[in-house]
C-alpha cells in the first residue's frame, strides 16, 4: 500500500511539472509573437527587439521553459506586464482570501451535501428524495451569478443583513471577515453542494444494490444497521472521489463569485489580467490555481487507497 | 401523447415545452422580436410598459428584443462548441478505445494532463493570450470541453470492444472506420444523446459566466450572460434589468436538464434500495 | 416431532412492477429435517420463490398474493419488524455467489458472528466458538483463525463455505440454497456438496434446495418439485421424479443429462484428410506459461474436443488458432499450409475458412443489427457479392440453422438464447468455413436447448463435411459430438485420444477426477462416491 501511495504522489509531481509545461506553452510558444501582438504594428524593429529581450524571448523554449521553472519554484513568478508589480507579491495575499473563501464554502457544503446526499439515497422513491432530486436539479441549471443575484437582492438590498460587496482587508479579524465573506461562501454553497449531494447520491445508491447490502438485509439486520455498518463504510472511497472532484467546482466558482462580489481573490485577479492581456499574470495564476487542483486530487486519490480494505488489508 | 415512444413526466413535459418554446424563438428570431436588435426604445432601465414588456437596458434598448437576439446568440454558440467538443472527443475516444495500445496511453495521458486544469482557468488563460473574438472562444471551449467527452466515449468505446461481436468483426478483419461505426457507435447512442443535453447545459452556462465577466462574446453582438454583466448597477436600485436575462438562462438550463434526467431515468433499473421487505 | 411440517407456502403470486405474472400460485411444504429440490430452467422463477419464503423481493418484484408459514406462524401476516426477526434467525439463505454476498469491509468473522448477535441469541464470545466449530464442520483450513481474514483473501469454494456457516450461525429450522454450488468449478462442486449434505443431515435443517441440475439436486434432495415459467409441472420424492416421472418435460429434463452414453458421434462424417494440424505450440500471456507444448490434429468432418476447468488454457487454445495471441513457438498448419501466427499477417481467404462460436449468443452479435445485417455481412465481406444474392443466401442461413426466415428482419433482442446461438452458428457458416472453433457453445444454455443445438451442429457437420474444435468444460457435451477428446490440465493434453477410450478406461488420474466429479443421475451416486472414497482411504491406511 506504501507504494501505491508513494506512486500516487509521484505520479501527482509528474502532472504538475506537465501541466506546468502546458501552461508555459499555451501562453509562451504558441502566441507566435507577442512583441508584435503586444506592441502593435507601429512598432520599430528596435522597439521588438527590446521587448523580446525584456520577456526573455530571445532564447530557445526549452531553455525559457527551464528558466521560468527553476524561477516558480524559488518564488518568482516575474513581473506584471501592465503595471510592473511583482506577481508574487499581488499573489500571495490574495491566494489567501480566496482559499479562505473556498474553505468557508467547502467547511458548510461538504457536510451538508453528503449528509443530505446520504439521506436521499436511503429514502430513495419517497417524496423526500424526489423533493431534493428537483431542487438540486435547478441549483445546478442555474448560473453561478444568477444565484448570486438572487441572494444580494434577498439579503442586501431588501433586508440589510450582509453586504452587497465583500471588501476583505488583510489584519481584519477573523469574525469581520466572516461577516463580510458570508454572502459569497452561501452562494458557492448552494453552487457545489448541489452537485455533490446528486454525486453522493447515486454513490451510495449503487452501493444499496449490492449483493452484500442485500445478504445484509436477508440476515435480519435492520436498515439503521446495514446502512452504517455495511454501506458507508464502503461509500468512503466513492464519496471522497465525488468531494474532490467538486472541489473542482469550486474552484471554477470561486472565480465569479469574486467577480459579482468585488471580492479581492486570485479569481479576480486573473479575470483582470485576462481583459488586460497581462500574459506574466495569467501564466502565474493559472499556475497557481492549477497547483491546487492537482494537489487536491492527489490529496483525495491517495484517501481513496487509504480507505479501501482491500489495500488495507492485504495479507 | 408519447415523446420517443415513452410517456414524459410532468416535470419532463415542462422541459419538452420550453425547449421547444425556445427552439422557435431562436429560429424566427428577426420575425418575432418586437424591435431591432441595437434599436434605442427610451431611457435607461425603463419600467415595463405596453410598448416593451421587460421595460429596457441599459442604454434603453428594449429588453426583450435584447434577450431573444441574446438567446440567439449564446445557443448558437453553445450548440457550435457542443457539436465540435463530440466530434473531437468521440472519434479520438472511440479509436482509442479500439486500438489501445501507444495511441490509448498516449491520449489518456495528455487527457489526464488536461484534466488537472479546471476548465474555467484553462479558457482563461487561452483567451487571455489569444483575445475573446467568436471563433477562437468556440475552438477553445470546444478543445477542452472534448476531454470530458473523449473519457465519456472511451469508457464506452471500451466496454463495448470487449463485446464478443467487436472481436468477431476484427476477426473477420474489418477495418477500424467499419468497427467503431457499425459495430460501436449504434450501441453508444443512448448515453451519447443523454451526456450531449448535459454538456450543451455546461457550454451553455460557460459561455454565459465568460461572457459576464467581460471575457466572453463581445458587444456588439448581445447576449445573455454579456446582459447581465451589462445591468448588473440596476440591482443595488432594486430594479430587475440583470435578472431577465438571467432567469432566461436558467429557464434553459432547467428545462433541459429535466428533459435529460427524464431520458436517463427511463433506462434506469431499479435500485436495491426499493427491495420489498 | 420429525413429521412436523415447519415451512409452508400456499398461493405464492408474485408479479413484477410492471405487471407480468412472475410466480403464479405455487404451493409448497417442508417437514422438519427434510430437503426439497426445487428444479427449473432459468426464468422458472426457483430463486424468486426461495426469497419469496424469507418474505423478501428484488427491487421490481412485488410479493402479490400468498401466505409464507413458519413453524406455525403466517410471517406475511407480521408487520416488517417481525418478518426481520425471523430472518436470519429461522430461515437462512445461501447464496449464489459467495464473493459478492460478503461485504469487502469487514472479517468473515464479524459477519459470520453478526446474525446471532443481531437476533441476541448468543454473546459475541459464544457467537466466536460456534463459528470455529462450523469451519471445522466445513472443513475450513485453519479452523482457529480462518476468521480474521477478509473476503478478498480466501479462494471461492472456501468462500461458499464460510456462507454456509453464516447461514447456520444461527443454528436456522430452514435454509434456502440458491444455486450454491454453480459458481464453483466442476471438481470443488463436489467437495462443497458433500459437506453441504453433511452439514444439513448433522443439524437437522429442513432446505430448500435450488438449482438446475437435475443431477446435483437428486444427490441431497428427498424431494424434488419441478418449475417451469412461474408453475408447478410435478413434485415428487427424488427416485419417483429421476425414474417414473409423470410429466413429459419432467422425462425430458432428465431424459437430457442421462442421454449421453447412448448419442455418440457417427464416424461416417469423417474423412482422412488434415484440415488442422498443431505441433508443439507453447504460449505465454507475459511471463505466465499458458499453454505448453500442445499437439492436436483435426481431420476433415471431425470433432476434437477439448476438455479442461477453468485455467486449463483451452480457451487461449482457440485464441491461438484464430490468431488473437500468436504463439512463441511451435507450429500451425491449416490445410497443408503454415498458418501465420498473427490475424494480422492471414488474409481474407484464411481468416474465411476458420470461423469462432462463442459462449454466450447474447454478446456474441450486435443488438443493434438485424439479423439479415447480422448473417449478411459476412457474406458480402468475404464474397463480394450484390444485394439481391446477399440476401438469397441470409435465406439459405436461417434454413440451414431452422430459423423462420422472416426472423431476418428481426433484432437480436427479440430473440431466445438458443435461436440467438442459432444465428450465431448461421454467422460462421456464412463464410463457407473448413474448421468451426467452438468455445463452449452450449454452456450459458438451458440443457433442452443445448440438446437441439449439439443436433443441429451435429447434421450441419454431416450434411457440410465441416469440422469442429470444441472447447467445454461439460463432459456431456463431449460424449456427444465429439469422435476424440484431449483433456488438458494446467496448459498441457494429459490425454488425447478416441472418445470412446477416454472415457472407458483405463484413466489418467486426472480424468479420472474429472469423470469423478460429475453428479450421474442417480440418488444413491454421492454415497457411492463417499463409501468408495472412505474405501481407499482405509485401504491407504494399510
Amino acid at each position: 500500500m506504501t507504494r501505491l501511495i508513494v506512486n500516487r504522489l509521484v505520479l501527482g509531481v509528474l502532472t504538475l511539472l506537465a501541466v506546468s509545461v502546458l501552461i508555459f506553452i499555451c501562453t509562451q510558444i504558441l502566441p507566435g509573437d507577442v512583441a508584435s501582438a503586444v506592441l502593435g504594428q507601429g512598432a520599430t524593429p528596435e522597439a521588438l527587439i527590446v521587448f523580446r529581450k525584456e520577456l526573455g524571448f530571445d532564447v530557445p523554449p526549452h531553455l525559457r521553459y527551464w528558466n521560468w521553472l527553476i524561477a516558480a519554484l524559488q518564488g518568482d513568478l516575474g513581473v506584471a506586464l501592465t503595471n510592473k508589480r511583482v506577481i508574487v507579491d499581488e499573489i500571495m495575499p490574495r491566494l489567501g482570501n480566496t482559499l479562505f473563501l473556498a474553505g468557508y464554502a467547502a467547511l458548510i457544503a461538504i457536510p451538508l451535501a453528503v449528509g443530505l446526499g446520504i439521506f436521499s439515497a436511503i429514502n430513495e422513491g419517497k417524496l423526500s428524495d424526489k423533493l431534493s432530486n428537483i431542487l438540486t436539479l435547478i441549483a445546478i441549471s442555474l448560473p453561478e451569478f444568477f444565484i448570486a443575484y438572487l441572494l444580494i437582492i434577498a439579503m442586501a438590498v431588501n433586508v440589510d443583513w450582509f453586504p452587497s460587496l465583500s471588501t476583505v482587508v488583510k489584519g481584519m479579524p477573523l469574525t469581520e471577515r466572516l461577516y463580510q465573506s458570508t454572502l459569497p461562501a452561501i452562494t458557492l454553497t448552494l453552487l457545489v453542494a448541489a452537485h455533490m449531494l446528486r454525486m453522493t447520491r447515486s454513490s451510495v445508491l449503487s452501493i444499496m444494490s449490492t449483493p452484500y447490502i442485500e445478504m445484509a438485509f436477508l440476515k435480519g439486520a435492520k436498515r439503521r444497521r446495514v446502512i452504517i455498518r455495511h454501506a458507508l463504510p464502503n461509500a468512503a472511497a466513492p464519496i471522497i472521489t465525488v468531494v474532490a472532484l467538486n472541489m473542482a467546482y469550486l474552484v471554477v466558482g470561486v472565480v465569479v463569485i469574486e467577480a459579482v462580489f468585488v471580492y479581492p481573490g486570485l479569481g479576480q485577479l486573473m479575470v483582470d489580467a485576462v481583459s488586460k492581456r497581462d500574459v506574466p499574470v495569467i501564466q502565474a495564476c493559472g499556475l497557481v490555481f492549477a497547483t491546487v487542483f492537482v494537489v487536491l486530487n492527489t490529496l483525495a486519490d491517495i484517501l481513496v487507497i487509504l480507505v479501501n480494505p482491500r489495500l488495507r488489508n492485504k495479507s | 401523447m408519447k415523446v420517443f415512444g415513452q410517456k414524459p413526466t410532468p416535470s419532463a413535459w415542462f422541459g419538452l415545452v420550453v425547449m421547444a418554446i425556445f427552439m422557435v424563438v431562436v429560429i424566427f428570431t428577426p420575425w418575432l422580436a418586437p424591435y431591432q436588435e441595437s434599436a434605442n426604445v427610451g431611457g435607461t432601465w425603463d419600467e415595463p410598459s405596453a410598448t416593451s414588456w421587460l421595460g429596457g437596458d441599459q442604454i434603453g434598448r428594449d429588453m426583450l428584443t435584447r434577450i431573444m437576439y441574446g438567446s440567439r446568440m449564446t445557443i448558437a454558440v453553445a450548440l457550435a462548441i457542443t457539436s465540435l467538443s463530440f466530434f473531437i472527443g468521440i472519434v479520438l475516444g472511440f479509436i482509442s478505445a479500439v486500438l489501445g495500445g501507444w495511441v490509448d496511453i498516449f491520449f489518456t495521458r495528455l487527457l489526464d494532463v488536461m484534466l488537472s486544469i479546471p476548465s474555467l482557468i484553462f479558457a482563461l488563460i487561452i483567451l487571455g493570450v489569444f483575445g475573446s473574438s467568436i471563433p477562437v472562444l468556440i475552438l477553445t471551449v470546444a478543445v477542452i470541453d472534448s476531454t470530458r467527452v473523449f473519457r465519456l466515449a472511451r469508457a464506452l468505446g471500451m466496454n463495448l470492444s470487449v463485446m464478443e461481436y467487436v472481436e468477431a468483426a476484427r476477426l473477420r478483419g474489418e477495418g477500424l472506420w467499419w468497427v467503431i461505426s457499425r459495430e460501436i457507435l449504434p450501441n453508444a447512442r443512448a448515453p451519447l444523446v443523454s451526456e450531449f443535453g448535459l454538456r450543451f447545459c455546461f457550454n451553455f452556462l460557460f459561455i454565459a459566466g465568460l461572457s459576464f465577466l467581460g471575457l466572453g462574446i463581445q458587444p456588439p453582438y448581445a447576449d445573455l450572460g454579456g446582459m447581465v454583466r451589462e445591468n448588473a448597477a440596476a440591482i443595488n436600485f432594486g430594479m430587475m434589468a440583470p435578472i431577465y436575462p438571467a432567469v432566461t438562462i436558467a429557464l434553459l438550463t432547467v428545462s433541459v436538464n429535466l428533459v435529460v434526467d427524464w431520458m436517463l431515468s427511463i433506462d434506469a433499473r431499479p435500485s436495491g434500495a426499493q427491495a420489498e421487505l | 416431532m420429525a413429521d412436523e411440517i415447519i415451512l409452508q407456502i400456499k398461493d405464492l403470486r408474485l408479479e413484477s412492477v410492471a405487471g407480468t405474472v412472475i410466480i403464479d400460485n405455487v404451493d409448497l411444504s417442508l417437514k422438519q429435517g427434510e430437503v426439497l429440490g426445487l428444479i427449473g430452467e432459468s426464468g422458472a422463477g426457483k430463486s424468486t420463490i426461495g426469497l419469496a419464503g424469507m418474505c423478501y423481493a428484488r427491487a421490481g418484484v412485488h410479493i402479490a398474493g400468498g401466505e409464507v408459514i413458519l413453524g406455525g406462524v403466517n410471517v406475511r401476516a407480521l408487520d416488517a419488524e417481525g418478518r426481520r426477526d425471523v430472518r436470519g434467525k429461522r430461515i437462512a439463505y445461501i447464496a449464489q455467489s459467495a464473493a459478492a454476498a460478503f461485504n469487502p469491509a469487514h472479517t468473515l468473522m464479524d459477519q459470520v458472528c453478526e446474525a446471532p448477535l443481531i437476533h441476541r441469541l448468543m454473546t459475541r464470545a459464544e457467537a466466536e466458538d460456534w463459528a470455529r466449530k462450523l469451519f471445522t464442520s466445513l472443513d475450513l483450513p485453519d479452523p482457529e483463525h480462518f476468521g480474521n481474514r477478509y473476503p478478498h483473501q480466501v479462494s471461492g469454494g472456501q468462500l461458499q463455505r464460510a456462507m454456509a456457516a453464516m447461514a447456520m450461525s444461527c443454528r436456522p429450522d430452514v435454509l434456502v440454497l440458491d444455486e450454491p454450488t454453480t459458481a464453483l468449478d466442476v471438481t470443488t462442486q463436489i467437495e462443497v456438496l458433500i459437506l453441504l449434505k453433511s452439514l444439513i443431515r448433522e443439524y437437522r435443517t429442513a432446505a430448500l434446495y435450488i438449482t438446475h441440475d437435475l443431477a446435483v439436486v437428486a444427490q441431497v434432495a428427498d424431494r424434488i418439485k419441478v418449475l417451469r415459467h412461474g408453475k408447478e409441472v410435478e413434485e415428487g420424492l427424488t427416485d419417483q421424479i429421476l425414474h417414473h416421472a409423470r410429466q413429459d418435460y419432467t422425462a425430458r429434463l432428465v431424459a437430457v443429462r442421462g442421454a449421453a452414453a447412448s448419442e455418440r458421434a457417427t464416424k461416417e462424417t469423417v474423412k482422412p484428410e488434415t484440415v488442422l494440424l498443431i505441433k508443439d505450440c507453447h504460449a505465454y500471456y507475459g511471463d505466465f506459461h499458458v499453454v505448453k507444448g500442445v499437439s492436436l490434429d483435426v481431420q476433415r468432418g471431425e470433432t476434437v474436443a477439448v476438455v479442461g476447468e477453468s485455467g486449463s488454457g483451452k480457451s487461449t487454445l482457440a485464441r491461438i488458432v484464430t490468431g488473437l495471441l500468436p504463439p512463441r513457438s511451435g507450429e500451425i498448419v491449416f490445410q497443408g499450409q503454415p498458418l501465420p501466427p498473427s490475424l494480422r499477417e492471414r488474409d481474407k481467404e484464411l481468416k474465411r475458412r476458420v470461423q469462432l462460436v462463442y459462449q454466450i449468443p447474447d454478446v456474441a452479435i450486435n443488438p443493434r443489427q438485424t439479423l439479415l445485417d447480422i448473417v449478411g455481412r459476412p457474406v458480402q465481406f468475404y464474397f463480394g457479392l450484390g444485394r439481391e444474392l446477399v440476401l438469397n443466401r441470409a435465406k439459405e442461413l436461417m434454413g440451414l440453422v431452422e430459423l423462420p426466415v422472416d426472423f431476418l428482419q428481426r433484432r437480436p433482442g427479440q430473440l431466445s438464447g438458443g435461436q440467438k446461438q442459432r444465428v450465431c452458428i448461421a454467422r460462421a457458416l456464412a463464410a463457407k468455413p473448413d474448421l468451426i472453433i467452438l468455445d463452449e457453445p452450449t454452456s450459458a444454455l438451458d440443457p433442452l436447448v443445448a440438446e437441439e443445438i449439439l443436433k443441429l451442429l451435429r447434421r450441419l457437420q454431416a450434411e457440410l463435411g465441416l469440422s469442429y474444435v470444441l472447447i467445454t468444460h461439460d463432459l456431456d457435451v463431449v460424449h456427444r459430438i465429439a469422435h476424440r477428446t484431449a483433456v488438458m490440465l494446467k496448459g498441457e493434453f494429459v490425454a488425447f485420444d478416441r472418445t470412446e477410450t477416454i472415457f472407458d478406461g483405463p484413466y489418467h488420474p486426472y480424468t479420472e477426477k474429472l469423470i469423478n466429479a460429475v453428479p450421474v443421475m442417480r440418488s444413491d451416486w454421492l454415497d457411492g462416491l463417499l463409501a468408495r472414497r472412505a474405501q481407499a482411504a482405509a485401504v491407504a491406511v494399510n
